[in-house]
């Protein structure tokens, strides 16, 4: 299986101080990865570093790429929402086909067409982004990223700030890009919603990775409680496998 | 924002700035007739007529369409770049360095014993401000560092030319600076033309594609860079291209201020808000303004020298304040 993220003894160093230390992580096709870990863990500074944003020791697959190249193997979707002008949703959508500049324009409007239906935007296409809602807003922007049409997609916390519908949505439309032999890799905070509709977790502690592997193995007692802090309740019923943090370990 | 909106909008400022051209061209204090004057501008005709077509009102013309055009397109591509709307061309401190050029260019008498003096002094200065700029900024340097670097020459530009004023050994000299810094179009020649064309061509030149990556970085710099723009070689394109236009324009015209920070906000709407889209409409819009305003003061205070930077500042600070005043009832 060709990997669509390799990384290798990444490390970022900041003021002298290491932010993120000896990370290792393929990411394949199918593969929907959540990047679980408390504030300041590092999850930022690793999606940043994979992507080549960041100066960093150690080899990231598409960080040696050339910039052009990356942008049709990965797509980012950063955590600032930034939009810095009124621009109508359909053309915010069609900036993630800069990436294909020699494109022709049929393929360039199918893909933002596949992207608005995919994220319901069609009734939101002619508004102007700035206008929008954080949540419709957030919709526009994973649409962005789709219309890119990269194997790989990268979002820092692509689900923060949605209401409870568009999240299950939202990680919905992730796992069914996996299921289709794309790869996903998000860093997320719903420790619930990663483990009913993530494929794999890494949890990341102090710039390091504490756990790497599916669901049941990674949220278990001593890897919630040492890096996290808390207690919760995981059983799979029926519906899938059910996580519900409980407390604060004193 | 349909792609044939955008071309008919286009045609119109394009129209707009013909017409512009043309009323320049016939309208001035010698009140020739029409046909006469057109006559000897492809022709011949009257020798006197000849002359004040051919020599006056021509470069008067294209330099009102020269500067206006760079002026627009530069805030265009300022504004896009910072993702600030409140961004303008002097920014990086070339118009700032390429005045201080000019000044000293009087202040030496450099300028009076040479025509070229003036401008070729203005534009080393810009070139001045772009070296420091690169050095200051580097290609690996960050937004924030080429905002404060414009900031520093800016200021370092300003405190050198009140100190030439300062200095200044007699009123006829000092009031000859203030005068040109105030930006004028009247009295220019072909030479000036000449002068600005091939800087303003190179600026033009640099910044001929970046539409695209203007348009990525409307979500910030992370997302542009992942989508393949490579933010380090835009910046130097910006730098070289914006200080070339605003370099050459300064040279030819002295400061005229607001057209690069009013034309993007007039027309940022009308092009559905794109960076890229916004470049060509404001550079056709900038030339409109400046032509508008150059025919103006002719028109308003013919025997007054009226400046034309005094009358675009007079007409743009109360239309941006108007702007805001929209805005902040549209509750943005």
């Amino acid at each position: 299986m060709t990997a669509l993220l390799d990384l290798q003894d990444l490390g970022v160093c900041r003021n002298g101080r290491p932010v993120l230390e000896r990370i290792g992580l393929r990411i394949g096709a199918g593969e929907f990865v959540g990047l679980l870990g408390p504030n300041g863990a590092g999850k930022t500074t690793l999606l940043r570093a994979a992507l080549g944003l960041l100066p960093a020791e150690g080899r990231s697959s598409l960080a040696v790429m050339g910039n052009a190249e990356r942008a049709r193997a990965a797509a980012f979707m950063p955590q600032g929402r930034e939009i810095a002008w009124p621009m109508p949703v359909e053309s915010l959508v069609a900036l993630g086909r800069i990436a294909h500049p020699g494109a022709a324009r049929a393929a360039d409007r199918a893909a933002v067409q596949r992207a608005i239906t995919a994220l319901h935007l069609e009734d939101l296409r002619h508004r102007p982004a700035t206008e929008l809602s954080g949540g419709e807003q957030a919709r526009a922007l994973i649409a962005r990223a789709l219309a890119q049409e990269s194997p790989l997609l990268v979002a820092d916390e692509p689900i923060a700030g949605l209401d409870p519908a568009a999240q299950i949505w939202v990680m919905r439309l992730f796992a069914r890009l996996a299921g289709q032999g794309g790869g996903v890799l998000a860093s997320l905070h719903d420790l619930g919603l990663a483990a009913r509709f993530c494929t794999r977790l890494v949890m990341l502690h102090q710039g390091r990775i504490a756990a790497d592997g599916p669901p049941e193995t990674v949220l278990t007692a001593a890897n919630l409680a040492r890096v996290f802090g808390i207690t919760a309740h995981l059983a799979r019923g029926p519906q899938g496998l059910l996580f519900q943090p409980l407390d604060i370990i004193p | 924002m349909t792609a044939r909106r955008y071309h008919l909008l286009l045609a119109g400022l394009s129209a707009l700035v013909l017409a512009l051209f043309l009323a320049s061209l016939l309208i001035g204090p010698a009140g020739m007739p029409l046909g006469a004057s057109l006559a000897a501008l492809f022709g011949g005709g009257e020798d006197i007529l000849v002359l004040v077509m051919r020599e006056l009102r021509l470069p008067q013309a294209l330099l009102g369409a020269m500067v206006g055009a760079a002026l627009g397109l530069t805030g265009a591509v300022m504004q896009g770049f910072l993702r600030n709307p409140l961004a303008e061309p002097g920014l990086i401190g070339t118009s700032g360095s390429a005045a201080l050029g000019a000044v000293l260019a009087i202040h030496t008498g450099l300028a009076a014993a040479w025509p070229l003096g003036l401008p070729l002094a203005a534009l080393a200065g810009a070139l001045v401000s772009v070296l420091v700029m690169l050095l200051l900024a580097g290609p690996r340097g960050g937004t924030l560092v080429l905002i404060l670097a414009g900031i520093a020459i800016s200021a370092l530009a300003g405190a050198a030319t009140s100190l030439v004023l300062n200095l200044s050994p007699n009123p006829f000299a000092a009031n000859e600076i203030v005068f040109w810094m105030m930006g004028s179009l009247a009295d220019r020649s072909m030479v000036h033309v000449w002068t600005a064309a091939p800087f303003m061509a190179l600026g033009l030149a640099l910044l001929w594609r970046i539409g695209p990556a203007l348009d990525a970085l409307t979500l910030g710099e992370d997302t542009a860079a992942s989508a393949g723009i490579r933010l380090g070689r835009l910046r130097l394109a910006i730098v070289g291209g914006v200080a070339a236009l605003v370099g050459a324009a300064t040279a030819v015209a002295g400061a005229i201020g607001f057209v690069g920070l009013v034309v993007p906000h007039m027309l940022r709407r009308a092009v559905g808000a794109s960076p890229a889209r916004l470049i060509p409409a404001s550079a056709l819009g900038g030339a409109a303004m400046v032509l508008a305003a150059d025919i103006a003061v002719r028109l308003v205070l013919p025997g007054r020298d009226l400046k034309l930077g005094v009358l675009t500042a007079l007409i743009g600070a109360p239309f941006f304040l108007h702007l805001i005043l929209k805005t902040r009832r549209q509750g943005l």
